[in-house]
């Protein structure tokens, strides 16, 4: 009995940071329609600006005037990014906002390194509350019992400031309508601005309150980031009280599951996260019409034709150059041509999903890792060959993007995008945590290519032969009755549907298509690698694929690849410098500010003005 | 008060507005006329400035406001009220007024809750209910009210009697000639010819984006053509 109720408290306490954080963000998306990617990054940031003034300031004044000052900054620097990047956004398709977000994520992963270095931190004991209570005799952390305290305090506050204050009606009629509240004489910029900072103020306290409990580490934004999506898809957007209850049910059950069931913690929340969603699709307390659509918006995209003769002719003569590399380029470019190949074939796919699909999905490495890691377990424990392990990568990942999008596409908008991430991300705990099949973090090595395809030649033909294939393939389908209908699933599901279209069928089907293909360049991958580690499958690599697919262009049907191509080769280059995140998020948010078309959109319209 | 100069829009490449030119003087109401997609309330929110103008320009008591943001618009003195009743439907009544409140401004009546209620009496009773619970008639006369809550010299009327219940149109045509008589001017967009007659001093009928006819009720009816080319359905 006083176990039971120890680790109910404790999740109590856990799930003090989560609401904050998850408050936060829903609160940002309420208002600005914008999914703050970059929330976990303000959560990190609270906690290591509040350790550093906890280094500075004396005593039990100090420890809080800490957490204070460290919610205030958060909040100044939220307004800043706010004021600085996004209010040049906001006009832009919304994907591109997320987009920023990224780039602001791979910023502050850089600066916090290069401020407060490699090393976790550990976080100070809270002065007085140090030490442990007996509740029925098991110990409780005195700091939980005023973090259990603390969060309704938090939360009421909140909430007063939403009913209550003439801010929180505005924030709420934002919500609904954010065009008739300028009509009515409000400078939304300014209340933007305003809710922006308060939601990264709120990510800030989070971080700096659990310093005591947890420190300070350069993982925790993508860390909190899975908890955060997973709270405000079980809650619901834009429900505060969905908000602290959907924390508090994930952090009791997050602390039974280590308890009882230490190998599946995350695979307990998945299950309490489908079955609610299976109950109520827009979380506990959530709303339809707040979850938004992450459609695309603005003018609508041109009709796409055949590429006329000429263009096949040039497009003909660029892949037979290409297939000709191996007799002029060096082995250097021959090893960095492979990657690309391979890279351009996974943006591709996701940019099939996006483009014609309208499916925004930011997990799409579960599938390009789940071929990679397909691949290497078939090696390693079956011992396949390669052909036959290259042939399964992308049937298996295909069914994987099968099972997920049975239950993912039971949502729409941003709570498919959230619970595609959320499933990504468990399923590289998975392979995090099983390491007696996967190697854990150890990865799987020694996975080398059939002896006839061993050599960098003959890898690089048949990588850039299955490569292009799979883009041709993808770009056939866009072509093809499949892709009309999807793009008339896309633009109009309900008249989509009154024509016949079973819509969600029709993106079921393109899910599992786009994963397949992504599956193949996972499969390929590691081959090219000879190993596979699960970084293959973790967010980043994730947002690596959104990232080109902007970059590229989501409405032209080219954007994929040439995106992959400019992003790998890119990238290439840049992680020769020791801040390299730092400087392909400014070149993110360079290109999201000044070409928001991205490369072949801004290279088209650049094309036309010059064109006599 | 307000006037409309050679204003072109466009949606996409489909132009609405071609060159329309409108003038309101102070203290006065003027009954926009029009079929269905003449371009009635595009010209009223490109006057709002929340579409923006291809060409031409918008004054408000002779001041230039064309390219203005629409919050700034509302804040000198320009009300907007939209047809299909855009209130906000989770919060209740008296925060949606509270959603309009601007700074009094001199010379003209300053709208208070209490005074909103007099006005609209089946508000006053329904105060603490949400938005979503209101009828039509009722959510018709709140978005009216939140207009009228940022003390607007000028009022923009989006089809005031549209889809309410005929006892509510009347009162509605009550409603408009107070705030007349308390000194607003109000333009506002009508497909029903007996309720621009009512409370109307002048009619202006468009077409294609165009004003192809203004005058009184009396002009209007002297020129049978003009309802018959361009009114009749």
């Amino acid at each position: 009995m006083g176990l039971i109720l120890a680790q109910i408290l404790t999740g109590l306490a856990n799930a003090g940071a989560l609401f904050m954080v998850a408050s936060g963000l829903s609160l940002i998306f309420g208002v600005t329609r914008i999914v703050n990617f970059a929330h976990g990054s303000f959560y990190m940031l609270g906690a290591y600006l509040g350790w550093s003034l906890m280094q500075v300031l004396p005593g039990s004044f100090g420890f809080w005037g800490a957490i204070l000052l460290a919610w205030l900054g958060v909040g100044l620097i939220g307004a800043l990014v706010e004021i600085v990047i996004l209010r040049r956004v906001y006009a832009a398709p919304e994907l591109f906002q997320l987009v920023a977000t990224f780039g602001v994520i791979l910023i502050v992963q850089d600066l916090a390194l290069m401020i407060w270095g490699p090393e976790d931190l550990l976080g100070p004991r809270a002065p007085g509350l140090r030490g442990v209570v007996r509740i029925l005799g098991e110990p409780v952390p005195k700091y939980d019992l005023a973090l259990i305290a603390l969060t309704p305090l938090v939360a009421l506050a909140l909430w007063a400031l939403i009913t209550r204050t003439r801010f929180g009606i505005l924030v709420r009629a934002a919500t609904q309508d954010r065009e008739m509240v300028g009509a009515l004489g409000v400078n939304q910029r300014w209340l933007f601005t305003a809710t922006f900072a308060l939601g990264c103020a709120l990510a800030g306290l989070g971080g700096a309150l659990q310093l005591p409990r947890g420190g300070a580490d350069l993982l925790m934004d993508f860390t909190i980031l899975t908890s955060v999506f997973v709270v405000v898809v079980v809650g619901g957007m834009g429900s505060l009280p969905g908000a602290y209850l959907a924390s508090v049910l994930i952090s009791v059950v997050g602390v039974f599951g280590v308890s009882y069931l230490p190998q599946s913690t995350l695979a307990l929340t998945f299950v309490v996260m489908v079955a609610v969603l299976m109950w109520r699709p827009f979380g506990l307390l959530g709303r339809e019409e707040v979850a938004g659509e992450l459609g695309q918006v603005g003018p609508p995209e041109d009709p796409i034709a055949p590429a006329s003769a000429r263009m096949r002719l040039l497009v003909g003569m660029a892949l037979a150059a290409l297939a000709a590399l191996p007799v002029y380029g060096s082995p250097f470019a021959l090893v960095l041509a492979t990657d690309i190949a391979i890279f351009c074939l996974f943006a591709a796919s996701l940019h099939f999903l996006l483009g014609q699909a309208g499916l925004v999905s930011f997990g799409h490495a579960a599938f390009y890792g789940g071929g990679a890691y397909a691949a290497a377990l078939l090696v390693r424990h079956a011992g396949a060959p390669m052909e036959l392990a290259l042939l399964l990568a992308p049937l298996i990942a295909g069914g994987l993007a099968l099972g997920i999008g049975f239950v993912a596409l039971r949502a729409s908008g941003v709570y498919f995008a959230m619970l595609t991430l959320a499933f990504a991300q468990l399923l590289w705990s998975l392979v995090w945590q099983w390491a007696g099949v996967t190697g854990g973090s150890d990865g799987l090595i020694g996975i080398w290519p059939a002896r006839w395809a061993d050599s960098n030649t003959v890898f690089y033909l048949l990588s850039f032969a299955l490569s292009v294939g799979g883009i041709l393939t993808l770009r056939h389908a866009a072509h093809a009755p499949f892709g009309y209908a999807l793009r008339a699933a896309r633009d109009n599901a309900p008249r989509a549907a009154a024509t016949g279209f079973d819509t969600r069928a029709l993106q079921w089907a393109a899910f599992t298509f786009a994963g397949a293909m992504a599956g193949l360049a996972g499969g390929l991958f590691v081959f090219a690698k000879g190993s596979v580690f699960p970084n293959e499958l973790e967010i980043a690599r994730s947002f690596d694929a959104l990232i080109v697919v902007f970059l590229g262009g989501v409405k032209t049907l080219s954007g994929g690849w040439v995106g992959g191509a400019v992003f790998e080769a890119g990238v290439d280059w840049l992680t020769r410098f020791d801040y390299w995140r730092l400087a392909l998020g400014l070149v993110v948010l360079f290109i999201v500010t000044l070409a928001p078309q991205g490369l072949v959109g801004t290279a088209r319209a650049l094309w036309a003005r010059v064109r006599p | 008060m307000l006037e409309i100069a050679g204003a072109e829009v466009f949606y996409g490449k489909a132009q609405v507005l071609q060159g329309l030119s409108l003038r309101l003087g102070r203290g006065e109401v003027v009954a926009l006329l029009g079929r269905n997609g003449a371009g009635k309330t595009t010209t009223l929110k490109a006057a709002m400035q929340m579409l923006p103008l291809a060409r031409g320009s918008v004054r408000l008591n002779g001041q230039e406001i064309t390219g203005w943001p629409a919050y700034r618009v509302a804040r000198a003195g320009l009300g907007y009220v939209p047809e299909e009743r855009r209130i906000f439907t989770q919060l209740t009544v008296r925060e949606n007024l509270e959603t309009g409140r601007q700074k009094p401004r001199e010379g003209l009546p300053h709208w208070q809750e209490e005074a909103l209620f007099e006005l609209f009496p089946n508000l006053a009773e329904r105060a603490e209910a949400r938005g979503k619970a209101l009828s039509g008639g009722e959510q018709q006369m709140l978005t009216i009210a939140r207009t009228l809550m940022g003390n607007p010299a000028c009022l923009l009327l989006d089809e005031p009697s549209e889809g309410i219940a005929p006892v509510i149109v009347t009162e509605m045509a009550r409603a408009i000639l107070r705030l007349k008589r308390a000194g607003l001017s109000i333009l506002l967009s009508e497909q029903s010819l007996p309720f621009a007659r009512a409370v109307a001093d002048r009619v202006a009928v468009i077409d294609h984006g165009r004003v192809v006819f203004e005058g009184s009720f009396a002009e209007l009816d002297a020129a049978p053509e003009v309802t018959a080319r361009h009114l009749a359905v």
